[in-house]
């Protein structure tokens, strides 16, 4: 490696760093990014231009240059298309694709180790000269234990390159199928799916991916009676690889179809932590710095907002993988009791008891996302602030589908900061507000969480409307929401539905209220 | 037990870095407002990006007659171009809605 190309990459590594630091505060994230940004695009240059193996420069120039012109072109396109309220789905997509490239490399590096022609043979070779050289100077009395010396150096250098390979391609693959079936459970196109027994034949595949990895790494030679089968010992071999890559991506699949909607957001970081894990197993194929540490630092870092995220919701990681909101679908169903009734509200009711009110709290969910009603939404708080109602945002931490979901889409409709309050801030507010208006909003604002100890949302912290005089909740019907579970709120003497579109709805509330 | 040991010392270095990395990963994140979860999550998945390195690698040293790896490295440029720009123009984007906010403060 060129000494320009060693501090390019170290360069690269300190970004990355700096990036995420900056990344973590307010202030300074957006000029983290492109810190990050600027350290990624150095990288990769100083890769296509200066990284020589074994001396020799890189070629297939034009494949690279068009790769990446494709790659801009549609990220840049995707990226800049995507509705604020698309946004998880496609941060979802962006990780799969980083998986499925690990995966590749693997793929193309594993036909590399067959056909003895990656670096870990070339310094086999190494070992090969050098023993040679010790044979000839020790005389034919040792020859057989060196012998053996050289021979297991070789295994080690072939088993070490195998093993990440592998781990590439299980991690990437599992990340890729994840990614796509969270970026579709998102959007609505892939539907949550259990059956009994689920967790069972989950643990069987990941079991067998980890006993054929193993029947790769120790039989390096091809010696098991498996191999002969007919057929040649390579043929066998490529096939255990290429069934592993078939069963990651299953495991990958199994792993995600159960996990309940309002949990995408933890999975997509957890997907996201194992896409770092696998680049960083490239960084370990290539002796490549700058890959090893950003891909570490993504999978330790990733980690940990996962975890964050699991807290703001008061759950466990184990919690959410395993007792998947699928599995305790069950729960709720079995106890039925009767809620009674709910009331609903004309348009012209709300308009007058939101246009009377002195402090209006807005509760706004997915269902706002959805109907892309956040700017409507603002338009309704401008005007009745000029009617002299103070209105203030309760934000969920995980309203919507992502943390932080709610802030980006209120930002993009320009509300003011101030104007959002997190969750206890808003908790305390709540007991002296008049109206609380819930905009698609469900499962934040179900008192089960707090009183029902057998409901599979109990102990997740909760905005608590019904402290409040009133609350007026918009819906588009009385359908449960992503958790699938009934919401007593809805029946409370103090709320009244008000079903329709969020968009639509708040255009006719708008529109009454300059009227009242 | 012996290889495993062998492999160790050959790899030091790297392991070191792993091991520093992921402390540092850890240290770095720790305190970030539940505001800016999903921004630095899509910044993350930026980096991680860097993946792309590894497929010009084996881009750049695929021989001409070897189509498996030509075509399944130029795929890999591609997803990895993909999340790197698509990555960090998404994540611009949503702070770029936070930058908004505060001027008008």
């Amino acid at each position: 490696m060129s000494s320009i190309l060693s501090v390019i990459y170290l360069i690269g590594s300190v970004t990355f760093i700096l990036g995420l630091k900056m990344l973590s505060k307010p202030d300074t994230a957006r000029k983290g990014n492109l810190v990050a940004a600027s350290g990624m695009t150095l990288a990769i240059l100083g890769t296509i231009f200066l990284y020589k193996p074994e001396g020799q420069s890189l070629h297939n120039y034009g494949w690279i240059f068009a790769g990446l012109l494709i790659g801009t072109v549609i990220g840049v396109m995707a990226a800049k298309k995507v509705k604020m309220t698309a946004m998880p789905e496609m941060v979802s997509m962006f990780n799969g694709m980083g998986g499925a490239c690990a995966a590749l490399i693997s793929i193309v590096e594993f036909n590399h180790l067959q056909g003895n022609n990656t670096s870990a043979m070339a310094a086999a070779m190494q070992h090969v000269q050098q023993a040679g050289q010790m044979l000839e100077q020790l005389g034919q009395g040792q020859f057989s234990e060196q012998r053996e010396l050289l021979q297991s150096l070789f295994q080690v250098d072939y088993r070490g390159t195998l093993l990440i390979i592998v781990l590439g391609l299980i991690i990437g693959s599992v990340s890729f199928a994840g990614s796509v079936i969270a970026w579709g459970k998102l959007n609505g196109s892939v539907k949550d799916f259990s059956f009994s027994g689920q967790h069972i034949v989950n643990l069987v595949v990941l079991g067998l991916i980890v006993i054929l990895a193993a029947v790769l790494l120790i039989d390096v030679n091809n010696t098991l009676p498996l191999w002969s089968h007919g057929k040649t010992a390579a043929t066998g071999f490529n096939l255990v690889f290429y069934g592993l890559l078939l069963l990651s991506l299953l495991y990958g699949v199994l792993f995600v179809l159960p996990i309940g909607g309002a949990d995408m957001p933890v999975v997509i970081s957890l997907l996201n932590s194992f896409t770092g894990v696998a680049a960083a197993c490239g960084g370990f194929l290539y002796d490549n710095p700058v890959m090893l540490t950003g891909g570490i630092l993504v999978g330790s870092a990733g980690t940990i907002l996962t975890i964050l995220m699991c807290k703001a919701m008061n759950r466990s990681l184990k919690n959410v993988l395993i007792g998947s909101f699928g599995g305790s679908k069950a729960g709720p169903a079995g106890g039925t009791k009767d809620q009674g009734s709910y009331k609903e509200i004309s348009l012209s009711d709300a308009a007058v008891v939101l246009a009377y009110a002195n402090k209006v709290m807005v509760v706004p969910g997915y269902g706002l996302a959805v109907a892309q009603a956040q700017h409507v939404c603002h338009e309704l708080e401008k005007l009745l602030e000029e009617k002299g109602v103070e209105v203030k945002y309760a934000i969920h931490p995980v309203a919507g589908r992502m943390p932080g979901h709610m802030n980006v889409l209120l930002a993009e409709a320009d509300v003011p900061y101030e104007k959002l309050l997190e969750m206890e801030e808003a908790n305390a507010e709540l007991p002296t507000t008049d109206a609380v208006l819930v905009l698609g909003a469900n499962d934040v604002v179900n008192p089960a969480a707090k009183n029902d100890a057998t409901s599979p949302i109990y102990g997740m912290p909760i905005l608590e409307v019904e402290n409040a005089k009133v609350v007026i909740v918009n819906k588009r019907s009385m359908k449960p929401g992503y958790a699938g579970i009934e919401n007593d709120l809805f029946f409370q003497p103090k709320t009244s539905m008000l079903f329709g579109d969020a968009k639509q709805m708040l255009q006719q509330l708008v529109a009454e209220i300059k009227q009242v | 037990m012996e290889q495993v040991s062998v492999f160790i010392q050959q790899h030091i270095e790297l392991i070191y870095v792993v091991i520093l990395s992921v402390f540092l990963g850890i240290e770095v994140i720790s305190r970030v407002p539940s505001v800016l979860h999903t921004p630095l999550m899509s910044g993350a998945n930026a980096i991680h990006g860097v993946v792309i390195i590894g497929a010009i690698i084996v881009m750049g040293k695929a021989e001409p007659g070897n189509y498996l790896a030509l075509i399944l490295g130029f795929l890999a440029v591609i997803l990895g171009t993909i999340n790197v720009v698509g990555g960090f123009v998404v994540t611009d984007r949503m702070l770029e809605m936070f930058k908004n906010k505060k001027d008008k403060k």
